[in-house]
């Protein structure tokens, strides 16, 4: 009886050990933004709250000339929704489009254009970098939010994952469908759609969460500061300290870790089920 | 594929065409023109070029700068692979025994996924500051002469434990999913065989979860290779003196600081053939997948 308790307490510890690696730096990052510039430059790090936390926030929020230059949070905060969301939702639907097209009809190219949605996996973002911006600069869809997402969301992940669920999905479905007369576009709007709904929610909040956190791709192909996100307006605070200058706002920079911070990690905590399953089947 | 399917002649290609032209302006014509552009050289104002075969790899495959970025990336990978696969199974295993709190566990161990690499880069970046950074003063109160802007050991340290802290919960998620999925049977039975729990683990779960750990490697390795960029470039940004480079981000260096665009180009279509090799590993893995 003792040594399974020893085996317990040695369990939590080993857990509580982990939750404190992973949170601390987090937990430390916002308690530290609630502190004044000198407090932080006279004591360091800061592992308890402040009282500086509506001064800090605010400023960086709503005033402009404080951190950035020309823009605020709140604009980066916007710019940052737009590309999460508006990535999410064009991933999820492009990828149901295509997915459908090769799993439900027999077409001559089918077998070529599932290799050409393939080969995306072979090229990420990082590899072909720097021709990509210039395919965007010709277009002339630098600064532009189409020019910030489309690029990011043809590839094959989202394709893949849907293809693998429509294929699980019953052929007496097609079968009964097509016995009430129904067309390509109605079998896939009013039965596909909505049985895959926990499907696409998943899927949703997870390509919310990596559209978020893009950060090569919006930091070479956005040049004015009115549309930075703000996972880039980081590297511009960082650049900020890193001049020295005056005091250095080491609070305001981690106010905006933590509120680059706060969105996809809320979005993965209220719909974490949900998260976890999209996670684990899609990378299957 | 399906035993029934819509026989049509336009509108399947309808459906794929979004997504078929978005990979083509965005993605095969880009890789294509990196192929092509690896195989010039421009003059310094970039106003002619002249193909020449294959002297962008030549100068900059065998370059000691390339090479030293390669060696690290690979050290890099492997450490940042091992040691968030060793971090995460651990917990998982421990989160997967424990019937208090295994929710509340659960939960704290997997939201860092959803923070940014960049994000996390630059809180390490601060954690680490000579001026207010904790873990630097930590480390030098303790006898460790610390200065990752000089020593590369310790700047390959500080961007080591960043990305390992950024990857631990992805792989927590995937290997507690693969321990929730063995089933109850099988841990009773070989309860009832072994009474060591160690040696259990070894002999019986650790070999179940060998496909999900085959697989989170892949993700590991690309993850090490690519997503890294936004840790690197928040931290050392490849100081001291090109010792934390990696191969990425020194693509992102030589074309865009640099303006090498030949150079450049050639390191990328380098890592497009390390890619193709990674997928090739992959599929065939999940192939033989199947047959189990």
């Amino acid at each position: 009886m003792k040594q399974w308790n020893w085996r317990l307490i040695s369990t939590h510890t080993i857990l509580i050990i982990g939750v404190i690696f992973m949170s601390l730096p987090v937990w430390v990052a916002f308690a530290t933004s609630t502190h004044s510039a000198e407090s932080i430059i006279r004591n360091g790090l800061q592992f308890w709250p402040g009282g500086e936390f509506v001064n800090t926030y605010k400023e960086v929020l709503f005033v402009k000339g404080g951190v950035m230059k020309s823009v605020l949070g709140t604009t980066m905060l916007k710019n940052s929704l737009i590309l999460g969301i508006g990535f999410a939702i064009g991933k999820v639907v492009i990828s149901m489009l295509a997915a459908y097209a090769i799993v439900y009809f027999r077409f001559k190219l089918a077998v070529p254009l599932f290799w050409v949605i393939f080969m995306t996996l072979l090229l990420p973002l990082e590899v072909r970098i720097i021709p990509s911006y210039g395919v965007v600069a010709g277009l002339g869809l630098l600064d532009t939010h189409f020019g910030l997402i489309v690029p990011l969301i043809a590839s094959a992940t989202g394709t893949f994952f849907f293809r693998q669920f429509f294929r699980s999905v019953p052929d007496e479905l097609l079968e009964a469908a097509r016995l009430d007369g129904a067309t390509a576009w109605g079998f896939f709007k009013d039965i596909l759609v909505p049985i895959s709904k926990t499907m696409i929610a998943a899927i949703l909040i997870i390509m919310f969460v990596v559209g978020w956190n893009q950060y090569l791709w919006p930091l070479i192909m956005t040049t004015k500061e009115e549309n930075y996100t703000l996972v880039i307006g980081i590297k511009q605070i960082y650049q900020v300290l890193a001049e020295g200058g005056e005091v250095p706002q080491y609070q305001k920079a981690f106010a905006l870790t933590i509120l680059a911070t706060l969105p996809p990690v809320l979005v993965v905590l209220v719909f974490q089920n949900w998260f976890v399953k999209g996670l684990v089947e899609s990378e299957k | 594929m399906k035993r029934v399917q819509f026989e049509h002649s336009t509108i399947p290609y309808l459906f794929v065409a979004p997504q078929i032209v978005i990979i083509v302006v965005f993605f095969l014509w880009p890789a294509a023109q990196a192929i092509y552009q690896s195989f010039l050289l421009e003059d310094a104002w970039g106003l002619s070029s002249q193909f020449v075969w294959f002297r962008n790899y030549k100068d900059t495959i065998f370059s000691e700068s390339w090479l030293q970025a390669a060696s690290f990336t690979m050290v890099f990978s492997a450490l940042v692979t091992f040691l968030s696969l060793a971090i995460a199974l651990l917990l998982a295993v421990k989160a997967n025994e424990v019937i208090r709190g295994a929710s509340t566990y659960k939960t704290t161990l997997m939201w860092a996924y959803a923070i940014a690499p960049p994000v996390a880069g630059l809180m390490g970046n601060l954690m680490f500051n000579p001026l207010i950074g904790d873990l630097y003063k930590f480390f030098n109160a303790i006898g460790w002469d610390f200065d990752h802007k000089l020593d590369s050991f310790d700047a390959g340290f500080v961007v080591v434990l960043i990305a390992v802290w950024k990857q631990v919960s992805v792989n927590f998620i995937f290997f507690l999913s693969g321990l929730q999925g063995i089933p109850k049977s099988v841990n009773e039975a070989s309860m009832m065989d072994c009474k060591s729990s160690f040696r259990r683990f070894w002999t019986i779960t650790f070999p179940l979860l060998a496909p999900t750990t085959f697989f989170l490697m892949v993700i590991n390795i690309t993850y090490a290779f690519f997503e890294t960029f936004g840790i690197i470039d928040t931290t050392t940004r490849g100081a001291p003196g090109g010792a934390t480079n990696t191969l990425v981000f020194k693509v992102f260096q030589d074309g865009f600081r640099g303006a090498d665009l030949g150079g450049s180009s050639a390191q990328s279509v380098v890592l497009m053939l390390m890619v193709l090799a990674l997928t090739v590993v992959q599929f065939r893995f999940i192939e033989r997948k199947v047959h189990y």
